[in-house]
């Protein structure tokens, strides 16, 4: 295939050249990946033939790593919508740049996290029977219809913001074109055409929010439904919203830093990005360490016994080095260093986002096993050693997560063109508009 | 209606493990290999927790059998999303293998761990197949278990006296564990019924239901043991 060189004279001709422009270090990127996800699937049909006996879960530890990334990845899906939600309501400026990536972490890494319940399952061949038989009393189903509403709103969410920017690949006509012609649904950039874009962003922005909101809420209810010690709490689903958007901050910054330096993308994710992101995140952090800090300490003043049990066994016992790794992840690094200017690059951000994604993997790895580990009755303390089969998944769901993204930068712009442009053109206006609006008239001097 | 229950005699127990035996052989439970076992998938509906008190020169083993408690309030029932266990018109806790999932959801609810899952495709005694009860269905890889308390020993006592038309007699349905225990240990009955044997023993001061500020009314009592010095 011929090079396609007609990109280079558009203005924001950067954002194009990933698309029509592969290096050799892509194709070896996403042979490993290949290898890795070959690897998980695998494993994977060695434990549809074998059973579960595969992974490290026993009794009492029913539920392990499969929940527990359950739990992470979902919560990392909150980075997009919601941010990129927030973002546009607001109208801070700032967000053309970064919206269209949020949203795309949050499609791929939804259809990961979607997943994980079916991999957990002893009998993924009966997955129909939540159709035929669901109960909607179950906090199981309330995640099937929370999940799939959002993976729907958040995919339409994508999708049409991204419809202008599909319709000049389309102009290009470089490669695709049928595929490009198909999914820019006739877009010309009419006033009409406009118009009905953004009012359908405006709706869809607005209706995400509740939704992105009652996914994680709804996810912690898997717990706190149950009677079980440590996790019996009612401020679990604010908890783990507050989780989710940290961790979803932490995986953006970390996804915006790494497609910069691959894609040269420095003119567009300029510094003051990665700033206002980072202090998200270190607002974030703190609120993170708020909800700990008073879900453990209501735990630790009550002291019943078998609450007491599970904390002690966090705080203390086995669980210890996972439990202070979360709160020096979690809190100590990221507050460190994003609270000293000097510290605030983005070499610093990137290490304290990376700190955070490993953070809030602990802290679902840390509320899932022990409260399990710790049955009410005198049985022997539970003891969960994940297996290899569960490592490899993980890493397969890494690596369809990564490969997931690599492949969409390859068919459409990872950073929005026509948003870069209509800020060029309208948004500079409209803000000076609105700053006058913010403020006081000044009477005429006489 | 009758509500049948079972009540644990801990100062008659022996800790011989008889129960454990019996409910096995009666209901086709999975016998998983001892590497397995010690890995934590053993499979037993009736358990048997020992617990040691006191110095090593004054050990002291107390065993309590534990079935599943049939709530009268499930917290699993509740959480099952397919509706594959649930409590019955009996008032018993039932599973349906054939539709259970294997999300072990109730497994995680259960304050009791009363459950087993079948983490492996399940294994019983080479030989003659005939050794199986053609009572109790026999279950698959990947789904959850648990005691019935022998609720197919119910269905055919329940037949035989609809056909003779009269109600069902005291200790006339009873479970493998109840009627194997060799130190009279466990009792089973309608509690509702004044004078079943349960329903006294019930009312015994020695007895009380495990966690039972949970609130969720189990249908198994345990009657303490007497001090040596009582």
């Amino acid at each position: 295939m011929s090079r396609y060189e007609g990109y280079k004279v558009e203005a924001d001709a950067p954002l194009y050249r990933p698309i029509y422009e592969t290096s050799r270090g892509f194709y070896i990127t996403v042979a490993l990946l290949l290898a890795i996800i070959l690897w998980a699937f695998y494993c994977y049909f060695t434990q549809v033939r074998t059973g579960l006996v595969v992974t490290g879960m026993n009794q009492p530890v029913t539920w392990g790593f499969y929940i527990v990334n359950f739990v992470f990845f979902i919560g990392i899906s909150h980075a997009g919508t919601l941010i990129s939600a927030i973002l546009r309501l607001s109208k801070a400026e700032w967000r053309r740049p970064i919206t269209r990536m949020a949203e795309v972490i949050t499609a791929i890494v939804l259809a990961i996290g979607g997943l994980h319940p079916i991999i957990d399952q002893g009998r993924p061949d009966r997955m129909l029977n939540l159709v035929e038989s669901g109960r909607l009393q179950s906090p199981l189903l309330w995640d099937v219809t929370s999940i799939t509403a959002y993976f729907t709103a958040s995919t339409v969410y994508l999708y049409i913001p991204m419809i202008p920017d599909i319709a000049r690949l389309r102009d290009q006509g470089g490669k695709l074109k049928w595929l490009y012609s198909f999914l820019s649904w006739g877009w010309i950039g009419s006033e009409r055409q406009k118009h009905v874009l953004n009012r359908a962003i405006s709706i869809l922005m607005v209706m995400v929010i509740p939704i992105a909101v009652s996914v994680h809420t709804v996810i912690s209810y898997i717990f706190s439904m149950t009677l079980q010690p440590g996790w019996h709490s009612t401020i679990f689903g604010p908890y783990f919203v507050v989780g989710a958007i940290f961790s979803g901050i932490a995986a953006l910054l970390i996804v915006m830093i790494a497609f910069r330096k691959f894609y040269h993308l420095e003119n567009y994710l300029r510094e003051i990005h990665f700033q206002y992101l980072a202090t998200l995140l270190l607002i974030m952090s703190i609120l993170w360490s708020y909800f700990t800090f008073s879900e453990y300490l209501t735990g630790v003043f009550g002291s019943e016994p078998y609450e007491m049990q599970v904390i002690l066994y966090k705080f203390a016992g086995p669980f210890a080095p996972y439990f202070w790794a979360m709160v020096a992840c979690n809190f100590l690094i990221p507050a460190t260093i994003l609270s000293i200017r000097k510290f605030k690059t983005i070499r610093g951000i990137l290490i304290a986002a990376i700190s955070v994604v490993i953070g809030m993997w602990l802290e679902r790895l840390v509320i899932v096993v022990p409260s399990l580990a710790n049955p009410r009755l005198e049985l022997p303390i539970g003891i969960y050693i994940p297996s290899l089969v569960e490592w490899s998944l993980f890493a397969g769901g890494v690596a369809v997560f990564v490969l997931g993204f690599m492949i969409f930068s390859k068919m459409f712009p990872l950073i929005s063109i026509w948003e870069i442009e209509e800020g060029r053109k309208e948004g500079l206006k409209e803000v000076e508009e609105r700053i006058h609006s913010y403020l006081p008239t000044v009477p005429a001097r006489l | 209606m009758p509500k049948w229950a079972m009540v644990i005699d801990l100062d008659k127990c022996t800790g011989c493990g008889a129960c454990m035996v019996a409910c096995k052989v009666e209901n086709n439970v999975s016998i998983v290999s001892p590497e397995e076992a010690e890995n934590g998938r053993v499979m037993f509906w009736m358990d048997m927790i020992t617990t040691y008190e006191g110095e090593l020169t004054h050990l002291k083993a107390r065993s309590m059998p534990k079935p599943c408690f049939h709530c009268d309030d499930p917290p699993c029932t509740k959480v099952c999303p397919v509706r594959a266990t649930y409590i019955n018109s009996e008032g018993l806790v039932a599973q349906i293998y054939n539709r259970c999932i294997g999300c072990r959801y109730c497994m995680a609810a259960c304050p009791f761990t009363a459950k087993v899952f079948n983490w492996s495709e399940p294994q019983w005694l080479e030989g003659d197949s005939s050794c199986f009860n053609p009572d109790v269905s026999k279950r698959m890889n990947g789904v959850v278990e648990k005691c019935t308390f022998c609720s197919h020993r119910l269905m055919k006592v329940r037949e035989q006296a609809d056909i003779e038309e009269r109600p069902i007699r005291d200790e006339e349905y009873m479970p493998a564990c109840a009627e194997i225990c060799p130190a009279d240990a466990i009792n089973f009955g309608d509690i509702e019924n004044k004078k079943s044997t349960v329903s006294k023993l019930s009312k015994s001061f020695r007895s009380s239901r495990m966690m039972d500020d949970l609130g969720v009314e189990p249908k198994v009592y345990y009657l303490a043991e007497r001090s040596a010095d009582e």
